[in-house]
């Protein structure tokens, strides 16, 4: 092929491209009568009441125990949901991997298992479990258990092929057992990358903790979703603030660990 | 009775590459034997199938007396642990320290509890210290093993398989990732293991020139057939040619008359 041609056709590529995602934002505005300009406008206006209403007032502060109480419920659920689900993860993804799998038919079942879980989102899982465990932290904890246990496995699976697969086959040459093999050389070679992987779970899934409790009415996010209701807003945005403090912190301290361990 | 017979083995991979063809030959104990070919011609396949990192499709390979492919479970464990193996990339646990990985080593001979915990006695701790010692490794023993060069980490893989007190070393192209000084280093420990300690050395080598300088006996394959089994001094030219192909036949030659002179 010509280099015109080549770059004409990358052209009109692009164009096409431009094209559908103009097409397909101005169908679905027309679809959902959403009026873009009326919305933009609301813009300013929106954001001049959140400053006005989001400062927390005194009667706010008094409230902030009591927050921080939930808070820490909260931040201590999704570490406890994030670090069991790992575990499980890590057990699931040596059932996986190509490298340390028992026997070549594990590998797709646990594989499969693992992108069920993860491509549910936690909101859905949530949904889902209302069903069975009600209003209760067994949901929340469940739900992130779940979209843990599936992200771990996936990223848990390729770096464990990527990692271990020299070293496994040296341990088998020297007629180590299969656990032998597992806790003397894939695990160490695999912990960085484990223990990152969770952290960053851990601080997602205390964001995810938040929105899940809203709607199963536990921990910060039934606090916030109590006092927005009964508009008191000083209160509300005093737990968002909380909130975001906790995340930064949480994602401060992951950062140190995550640099001493790699 | 020979250390190691092999017997008419096969080995098939899928239904069409057939890695290895009716190999048979046997092993003395205390032989040092290099094992050339192009790529591809099923040497590492050849090593694998001794101690069953791979199943052979036909054929029987005795060791010791003990007919491998049948081995299973424990049995299959306590063969392992009389082979030790070296590899082109040293295949060690880059992220724990060198005598962690030359400890490695004894969990053939640990059961499962302790090879989980990694509990070592004393005996071998100092077994592996000592190893590491006659290699030249004392400074590096508790260093991790991303810091080292390769040819010190090749030494660690030697001394990881040493402290197996293996009765044969498996060396599948040991220096084909080294330059040629480290290459040397380590050609000299495999023959003085083979000399001083008396034990068998199976060394897949790509380097032609290297194999007759070190071994005693050559055994050239091509596309899983052994076309020569012998003394390097009666390699002629013409099988050098069989195992290579012509035009790399070429190559080679020029590199053994220049070994010879
Ligand atoms: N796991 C496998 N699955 C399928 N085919 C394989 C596998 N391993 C090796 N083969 C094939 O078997 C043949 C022999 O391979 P082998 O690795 O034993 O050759 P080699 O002599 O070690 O080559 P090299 O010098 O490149 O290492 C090759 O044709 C290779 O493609
Ligand atoms: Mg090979």
């Amino acid at each position: 092929m010509q280099p015109e041609a080549f770059f004409l056709r990358r052209r009109v590529q692009s164009a096409i491209f431009f094209a559908a995602i103009l097409g397909l934002t101005y169908g679905s505005i027309l679809l959902t009568q959403f009026d873009v300009i009326q919305g933009l406008q609301a813009v300013p206006r929106a954001f001049a009441w959140g400053i006005v209403n989001f400062v927390p007032d005194e009667r706010a502060w008094t409230r902030l125990p009591r927050i921080l109480e939930k808070l820490q419920e909260t931040v201590l659920m999704a570490i406890a949901s994030s670090s069991v689900a790992s575990v499980f993860g890590l057990g699931l993804a040596l059932l996986g991997a190509n490298t340390t799998r028992p026997h070549p038919w594990f590998s797709l079942p646990a594989r499969m298992l693992a992108s069920i879980f993860r491509n549910i989102d936690v909101s859905v899982w949530a949904l889902i479990l209302l069903f069975s465990f009600g209003q209760s932290g067994f949901t929340g904890f469940f739900a992130l258990f779940f979209v843990t246990l599936g992200f771990i496995t996936r990223v848990m699976v390729e770096t464990i092929d990527e990692v271990s697969t020299d070293s496994v086959e040296a341990l088998r040459a020297t007629g180590a057992s299969y656990g032998a093999i597992i806790s003397q050389s894939v695990i160490p070679a695999c912990l960085p990358q484990l223990i990152s992987w969770v952290l960053y779970m851990i601080e997602t899934n205390i964001r995810s903790a938040t929105l899940v409790g809203i709607l199963t009415g536990t921990g910060i996010g039934f606090l916030f979703d109590l006092y927005f209701k009964n508009f008191n807003y000083g209160a509300a945005s005093l737990v968002v603030l909380a909130t975001v403090v906790a995340v930064l912190l949480i994602e401060a301290v992951s950062n140190a660990i995550r640099r001493t361990i790699l | 009775m020979s250390l190691l017979e092999i017997e008419n083995v096969s080995k098939r991979y899928g239904s069409e590459t057939l890695a290895l063809n009716s190999v048979a030959f046997s092993v003395e104990a205390g032989e040092f034997v290099a094992i050339i070919g192009p790529s591809g011609a099923g040497k590492s396949t050849l090593l694998r199938c001794i101690n069953r990192l791979i199943d052979v499709s036909s054929g029987d390979i005795r060791f010791d007396g003990v007919s491998v492919p049948k081995l299973r479970g424990a049995a299959l464990r306590r063969h392992r642990t009389q082979i030790g193996m070296i590899f082109q990339h040293y295949n060690l646990v880059n992220r724990l320290s060198v005598i962690e990985n030359v400890l490695h080593g004894r969990l053939g001979y640990k059961n499962t509890l302790q090879g989980i915990l990694g509990l070592y006695t004393e005996y071998e701790k100092r077994e592996a210290v000592r190893i590491l010692e006659t290699l030249g490794l004392s400074e590096q023993m508790y260093k991790r093993c991303d810091q080292l060069s390769g040819g010190q980490k090749q030494r660690v893989g030697i001394a990881r398989a040493l402290v197996q007190q293996p009765k044969m070393l498996l060396c599948d192209e040991p220096i084909a990732s080294l330059d040629p000084s480290s290459a040397k280093v380590i050609m000299d420990t495999l023959r003085d293991i083979n000399q001083t300690m008396g034990i068998t050395l199976l060394v897949n080598l790509h380097q032609v020139d290297v194999a007759l300088h070190y071994a005693e006996r050559i055994i050239g394959i091509n596309r899983g057939q052994v076309i020569y089994d012998g003394p390097p001094q009666a390699l002629n030219n013409e099988q050098i040619y069989q195992i290579y192909g012509s035009e790399a036949g070429e190559l080679i030659l020029d590199l053994k008359e220049r070994y010879a002179a």
